[in-house]
């Protein structure tokens, strides 16, 4: 009797084992879901695992079900490292998307370039891909080019003499280096250059300093909420002059923050997806951002925002290279590293063996804030 | 104290065979973490659970250890174990001048001190771009390595930083045993009586501050060679009240207490992730129940424990009798 229910069991283990589908494509997340930027994380996890989802709906990738495994690293490095080996040496993943700041991506990178796991992060800072290493890839376009998006429009508008106020966080200071960098090699005047606290509630004295240096126009770097307490201080300051603000506010949250009074005129260089609706019908993103808009707001009830767009294009750059090369690492990598003309949130990318990020200046599209909606501005 | 070196001696054989019995690398990486952490609550413990002078600045003294190894190293070129040995001493001098004036504050006062000394530090972090690489943090930092052999594994991590944690437990032990710890539990129960019986307390009470300020300057040094990274969000005023639970939690005034500590708040978070979005929650609930229920920390857990079973041995040798 007992022999006969170890075969019986035997025998459904055979079968189950049978039954199982393909063995599923891993890749490994590290977003801060939760802690200071939380804001980042949350839209990335929640693209992620919608897409996941949808393309598994689809039949996945060449027949293969894609599987994510998402941690929290709660914006530290420490538990960032910590989970990038958990992710490499327990999930066995093929490859990492994230982590979500520039922090974490640059502890986590050592690792993964020793492993050999593709890192694809989501993270905009320019040290991240440059010096370019052969495994790490990240999706935001660089600060610098938000930067000459800004720089080229205001020499446009023949502004000349620049006032900087950048927030003394990871974005903030890689933003002042490259636009300091940008305007020395412009040729372009720095007359003020101050920071702010991530917490301050008043930037009064820093703009009445720039005030009294008098530039043609101010350019504002920073996450919410500082940027839109700027706002609201040069606007009870009375200060005219003109004010630019980063790619690091374009959601609707900086204007409601600000108020659309105060942020009435303010320009900044947006993602697409900020003003998908507003794009010409031939740009080759009006189509996906339109369908991942949509997308979003079924499943979460909010609209999309750029951040999610990073973890999106993550996934879709190794898609792309699974189907191209096939899904190994090494493989990944290499497919990654052909990626040309591949429509993203982000923008549309072209890597290259000396570019790990593949954007340029049409990822972004000068915004100006009229009546507390975006415009393209002219 | 013979006793003492034996219990010792049984802890670190453990502690050397912990990763033949673990399979998985990715335990052993949090493990790594955990014998860093271990080194900064016995560090904070000395002061805090002996002395009874509480610190919110370990962090503080943790990131500058970190930062001048790594800036030594990766800017100026530095061998690792120079710049470690640098890095300890110049922490320890930095300690030792602050505290004279800080550790005359007592109580609320001088948590209000040493809290604001931490914030002070980890604004320089932030703010002084130019050599610590400002928020988005400073890479570079080279590995350690002795002749031909590289810490370069996980494993290879794990046995250097546990030497090193051990051998600053040994120390502990030591100290504590000591005429010098006998003198600082004087200071703790009572220091206007310690000071009638001759114990020099201000001179003492520098001295430990100084002393874990060295050991958690070197947890930094050897935290920035084994991570090759730093940025400042690690060494915030959010880790040095992590340090002060884990001291809490595992038992003060107790070594290995600290060393338990230690290791339940790195490993509870990693075990917890089962419950996803819960586990912050599941997490301060254990905390809150642990020190309701154990003001003594988990070292007096253990100890009840160990006193219910022996007290049930012998009635139930009686009840087969």
């Amino acid at each position: 009797m007992r022999k006969l229910a170890v075969m019986w069991l035997a025998l459904c283990l055979v079968l189950s084992a049978g039954a199982v589908l393909a063995e599923p494509l891993r890749i490994g997340a590290l977003f801060s879901v939760t802690g200071p930027a939380a804001f980042l994380g949350e839209p990335e996890k929640n693209t992620l695992e919608m897409l996941v989802k949808e393309i598994n709906a689809k039949g996945g990738v060449k027949g293969q079900p894609i599987e994510a495994v998402i941690y929290d690293t709660t914006g530290d490095p420490t538990k960032a490292v910590q989970l990038a080996t958990k992710l490499i040496k327990d999930d066995k993943v093929v490859a990492i998307i994230g982590p979500s700041t520039t922090g974490e991506t640059m502890a986590v990178k050592p690792i993964t370039e020793k492993e050999q796991i593709p890192l694809i992060s989501c993270a905009a800072g320019i040290k991240i891909t440059d010096p370019v290493n052969a495994w790490t890839f990240k999706t935001p376009a660089n600060d610098h080019i938000a930067g000459e998006k800004i720089l080229n429009y205001a020499v446009g508008k023949g502004q000349k003499t620049f006032a900087l106020l950048t927030v003394s966080d990871g974005f903030g200071a890689s933003g002042r280096e490259q636009l300091k960098t940008l305007l020395a090699k412009k040729g372009l005047a720095l007359v003020a250059d101050e920071t702010y606290g991530p917490k301050d509630t008043d930037m009064t004295a820093q703009l009445t300093k720039i005030r009294a240096s008098s530039p043609d126009a101010i350019i504002c770097w920073g996450t919410n909420p500082g940027p839109a307490v700027v706002t609201r201080n040069v606007k009870q300051l009375g200060i005219k002059i003109p004010l630019y603000m980063s790619h690091g506010v374009a959601s609707k949250k900086y204007i409601e923050l600000a108020g659309a009074e105060a942020a009435e005129g303010v320009m900044l260089p947006a993602g697409k997806l900020a003003v998908f609706d507003k794009l010409k019908e031939s740009d080759p993103q009006a189509k996906l951002l339109k369908e991942y808009d949509q997308a979003y707001r079924k499943a979460f009830g909010v609209e999309a925002s750029t951040f999610g767009g990073y973890a999106y294009d993550a996934l879709q750059l190794i898609v792309g290279a699974v189907q191209k090369s096939g899904a190994s690492p090494e493989q990944i990598r290499t497919g990654i590293e052909q990626a040309s003309n591949l429509v993203g949130v982000s923008g549309v990318f072209t890597m290259s063996a000396s570019d790990h990020n593949g954007l340029d200046l049409s990822a972004f599209e000068m915004v100006r804030i009229v009546a507390g909606d975006w415009s393209i501005a002219q | 104290m013979r006793r003492e070196l034996i219990k010792f001696a049984l802890f670190a054989a453990v502690v050397l065979v912990i990763p033949a019995t673990i399979k998985g690398g990715y335990l052993l990486n949090v493990l790594v973490f955990v014998g860093i952490n271990t080194m900064l609550a016995v560090g904070l413990n000395l002061l805090l659970g002996f002395a009874g002078q509480i610190s919110l600045g370990q962090a503080a003294f943790y990131g500058l250890g970190a930062y001048l190894s790594g800036i030594l190293t990766a800017t100026y070129g530095w061998n690792p174990w120079t710049a470690m040995a640098v890095a300890a001493i110049a922490v320890g001098i930095l300690a030792f001048v602050i505290g004279f004036p800080i550790l005359k504050l007592k109580g609320h006062y001088l948590a209000m001190a040493t809290l604001g000394f931490g914030i002070i530090i980890y604004i320089v972090f932030n703010e002084y771009v130019d050599v610590t690489g400002g928020p988005s943090g400073f890479s570079g930092v080279p590995g350690l390595s002795l002749g031909d052999l590289h810490f370069d594994s996980d494993l290879k991590s794990y046995y250097l930083i546990w030497t090193m944690a051990l051998l600053v437990m040994l120390l502990a032990v030591n100290l504590t045993q000591s005429r010098i710890g006998r003198a600082l539990r004087a200071i703790h129960d009572s220091e206007v009586a310690a000071r009638v019986l001759g114990v020099n307390a201000r001179l003492l009470k520098v001295q430990v501050f100084t002393c874990s300020a060295i050991i958690s300057g070197l947890a930094g040094s050897l935290y920035a060679h084994t991570v090759t990274f730093i940025s400042p969000s690690t060494f915030g005023f959010h880790f040095s009240v992590e340090l002060l639970t884990m001291v809490i939690i595992g038992g003060l005034g107790s070594i290995y207490g600290s060393c338990l500590g230690a290791a339940l708040l790195t490993l509870l978070p990693e075990f917890l992730r089962t419950f996803q979005d819960y586990d912050i929650v599941v997490y301060g609930l254990l905390l809150i129940i642990m020190t309701m229920f154990l003001p003594g920390g988990l070292v007096q857990g253990f100890e009840l424990l160990w006193m219910g079973m022996r007290r049930l041995r012998p009635g139930r040798a009686g009840r087969n009798a």
